[in-house]
């Protein structure tokens, strides 16, 4: 399973990619699946996230509607929550580059 | 250009149909993703950052104006209207739903293209010298070759589960334009003082973590028993090559371990078994079917002389300097190969929208034979220009945002799509060749430096070539935040080098004055016409060394 | 796990001895390269037919001056991404003219059965689920074959062959 956390993190969120077409989601509380990661249920500390990895796991297999299911560094801000790393980041809000279509459009504001 | 007769073209149409129920049983749950990945890679399907990804194979770099549609209609109804050309002549679509793959792949088997084996660890698209069939002191059409192995290596039984991937460059000319000492196998087409035609096979070279420059193990091997040479190599790499350790298990590196004259004794020893049981030897009548699809098309007698090219090129700056750098010398009198840049300042190295491929095929109907190539770096090439139509060539393609003038220049980069999309990435290479392409924007700065081939790659597998590039940039991660390494020296031609590093990392911040600095110290230092790379073989890494980090 | 030989599922007739079982009196066994290394003599003046199994890793021709002596060779794949045995396969029937039955066991896949085919295996230990129908499907997803393979099938290249002698004629 990929590792795109920090030891030690304090919030965490899931995310995979949905096997129909690849797009990046995020695991809710509803226990479904969402495109923003806005709509993210946020673990705090090792146990809750630990849980929250184990009931997204779940949709890999044997549900099979997503894959590459991982926890992730978020941080909360006044703004809604944050992924921590560059790369989450462009998964959350799209590349860096052609910024005049797909989520980098929308999403104004995400990238630097 | 090669066109299928049935059996290539029931062969392609089994592979959609073969995909397709793959896609269905892994929809429905009944093949797991472990497994599925296997097969899904073996058709170029990759799982990115955002989405899928899909490596379509462009076979040694050659399209038809017919092919360059169908990819321009399938990247609109697909993806988001655009792809991505890549260093192995193979183009990228960056959002393509697994569930529409399959439909894509028959569309593309409408026009004769496909997937297959554009990924896993089987033998990849045999990639080519772009000018193929045009420049002069070719000693053959190498593509003819190419499609030979092309068919030969389409779902070979026994390696198409290799230890890892394994891609074949040909080149038929001395300037190597194919980069085939990096290569696992590389071919060197030669003619003996008898006039006959062998090949001069490379083996062991390649990029990623462990760069290592091929070695010869073949000297002349005649056309005959190019296949059974092949098969040698490859039976050899199959039984013996490293399967215990992903970044071991290239064959560069049993060449590396078990030393090159004991690859050669082993190769020598299988080829003279497969040789003497005669299945693969290559009949003279085949090469001929294949041959006649790759005639040079009907020129007409024509001048190199063209005043009113030379009147326009005095009134049009731009043209005069488009044609400085991108058109190269053609064999035919009249004739010139019009090479397509893909680097518009500020842009992706290598994208094309789909109104470009759309707008490229057009300028290839009405002004060369309907045919176009791809270049290893990333570009677009129109091989049979007529002299005197490069005007209106030029004001089309500059119409179309294709006008660029920087073929060979400091800004035609290659970069890999690093972290903006890739799962490998560690860093992003897009932006940083982009910010270079906007400090050195200035064309008459550019034509000052001269032939500079910069490369970036946003990891250690090395996709965006950097060891090669006469100077190159590695992104590298450092707890989360980008960093970017500086190699200079490299080189992926006949003179094939790979570059040393010069020092710590960059920060994303610093490293666009970096490569500044690294450009200004060697315009300090050059001598008479020198370019980069001679400049740097002369003074060696020292002086750049001392100014660069005396300045940070 | 099932064996499917020449399309058909089939019982098991051989005993697969591990390298502590006591040796049967009687009835065909596949021993380990090790094995048979050790006990040469024993094995080879035994009622019964013999059978090898290779791993990956040791090459057939180890085993070349006796394969008229074995009437299976059996090869492993210790994962499906594992093509070493191909090669090998290959090599028996075709460089040493191996004719007996050639059983492919261990991490195989269903997309995996064409390739296997063409390289010269004729029996194939299967996940169960694995039905002879799938079995038949996955084989014939491709008609030819550009190279030339151990299966007896002409390549592309004969047919097309072929096909320019009749239009001659």
């Amino acid at each position: 399973m990929a590792q795109h956390s920090r030891k030690g993190a304090q919030f965490q969120a899931v995310t995979a990619n949905r096997l129909l077409d690849g797009i990046v989601v995020y695991l809710t509380k509803n226990n479904d699946w969402s495109e923003s990661l806005q709509d993210a249920e946020v673990a705090e500390g090792k146990e809750q996230a630990d849980a929250l990895l184990a009931r997204g796991v779940l949709f890999f297999e044997p549900e099979n509607l997503v894959l590459d299911v991982y926890l992730f560094e978020v941080e909360k801000t006044d703004a809604g929550i944050r992924a921590s790393s560059v790369r989450e980041i462009i998964r959350q809000a799209g590349p860096t580059v052609r910024k005049d279509l797909g989520k980098q459009a929308e999403l104004d504001g995400v990238h630097a | 250009m090669y066109r299928y007769d049935e059996f290539d073209q029931q062969l392609v149409n089994e592979r959609v149909e073969q995909f397709r129920g793959q896609v269905a049983r892994r929809l429905a749950g009944e093949l797991s993703e472990d497994e599925f990945k296997m097969s899904r890679l073996m058709n170029g399907v990759y799982l990115q950052l955002h989405s899928y990804m899909l490596r379509i194979a462009i076979p040694y770099g050659t399209l038809s104006s017919r092919q360059m549609r169908k990819l321009a209609d399938i990247s609109r109804k697909y993806d988001k209207g655009y792809g991505h050309f890549t260093t192995r002549q193979n183009l990228q679509l960056n959002w393509p739903a697994l569930k529409d793959i399959p439909d894509l792949l028959a569309e593309l088997a409408s026009v004769e293209m496909h997937c297959i084996q554009t990924s896993g660890n089987c033998i990849r698209n045999t990639t080519s010298d772009h000018h193929a069939g045009a420049c002069p002191g070719e000693i053959e059409d190498p593509r003819v070759i190419c499609e030979v192995i092309r068919q030969w290596s389409t779902f070979h039984p026994e390696f198409s589960f290799l230890p890892r991937k394994f891609k074949i460059a040909v080149s038929a000319t001395e300037h190597d334009r194919a980069a085939i000492r990096v290569h696992d196998i590389g071919i060197q087409i030669l003619k003996n003082a008898a006039g006959e035609i062998g090949y001069e096979v490379w083996a062991g070279g390649g990029l990623g973590r462990t760069p290592i420059i091929g070695k010869k193990v073949g000297d002349f091997v005649p056309r005959e028993d190019l296949l059974a040479f092949l098969e040698s190599v490859l039976r050899v790499y199959n039984m013996f090559g490293r399967r215990d350790n992903l970044y071991k298990s290239r064959i560069k590196i049993l060449v590396h371990e078990v030393g090159v004259d004991e690859i050669r004794r082993q190769v020598a020893a299988e080829f003279k078994e497969v040789k003497a049981r005669g299945t693969l030897q290559l009949p003279e009548e085949e090469v001929d079917r294949i041959r006649k699809y790759f005639a040079s098309p009907a020129f007409e007698a024509l001048s190199d002389d063209v005043p009113e090219i030379d009147a326009a090129a005095a009134r049009d700056k731009g043209f005069a300097d488009w044609l400085k750098s991108n058109i190269s010398a053609h064999k035919q009198p009249g004739y010139t190969i019009v090479n397509v840049s893909l680097k518009p300042v500020g842009l992706t190295p290598g994208d094309c929208s789909a109104d470009q491929m759309d707008a490229v095929a057009d300028i290839a109907d009405k002004y060369a034979f309907s045919e176009i190539r791809v270049a290893h770096e990333q570009n677009l090439c129109l091989a049979h220009v007529r002299r005197k139509d490069l005007y209106e060539v030029y004001s089309a393609l500059k119409a179309a945002g294709l006008g660029t003038p920087n073929i060979g220049l400091i800004t035609d980069q290659i970069a890999c799509p690093g972290l903006d999309y890739c799962n490998l990435a560690n860093a992003r290479s897009i932006v940083i060749a982009q910010r270079l392409s906007e400090r050195f924007q200035d064309i008459e700065l550019q034509q000052k430096i001269g032939r500079l081939h910069l490369n970036t790659s946003g990891c250690i597998n090395a996709c965006g070539h950097h060891h090669v590039g006469h100077i190159g940039i590695l992104g590298v991660d450092k707890k989360g935040v980008e960093y970017y390494q500086v190699t200079i020296g490299g080189a992926a031609d006949e003179t094939a080098a790979v570059g040393d590093i010069v020092g710590p990392a960059f920060t994303e911040g610093e490293i666009v004055d970096a490569i500044d600095t690294i450009v200004k110290i060697y315009l300090d230092l050059r001598q008479g016409d020198e370019i980069f790379i001679e400049t740097y073989r002369r003074v060696g890494v020292q002086p750049f060394k001392d100014k660069l980090y005396a300045a940070h | 796990m099932q064996l499917i030989k020449n399309g058909a599922v089939v019982a098991d007739e051989w005993a697969t001895l591990s390298d502590e079982d006591p040796l049967p009196a009687a009835g065909p066994v596949i021993v380990s390269l090790a094995r048979f290394k050790s006990e040469q003599n024993m094995l080879l003046a035994r009622e019964g037919r013999l059978g090898i199994r290779l791993k990956s890793g040791e090459e057939p021709a180890q085993i070349a001056d006796y394969l008229d002596r074995f009437s299976l060779v059996a090869l492993e794949f210790p994962a499906y991404r594992n093509g070493r045995a191909f090669s090998y396969a290959y090599l028996l029937r075709e460089r040493y003219g191996f004719n007996g039955e050639l059983r492919a066991v261990g991490a195989v896949l269903r997309d995996q059965f064409n390739y296997l085919m063409r390289v010269g295996f004729d029996t194939f230990e299967v996940r169960d689920g694995i039905t002879p129908e799938i079995f038949k499907l996955s084989v014939d997803t491709f008609q030819n074959g550009y190279q030339p393979s151990a299966d007896g099938k002409p390549a592309v290249l004969s047919l097309r062959q072929r096909r320019l002698a009749a239009k001659a004629d």
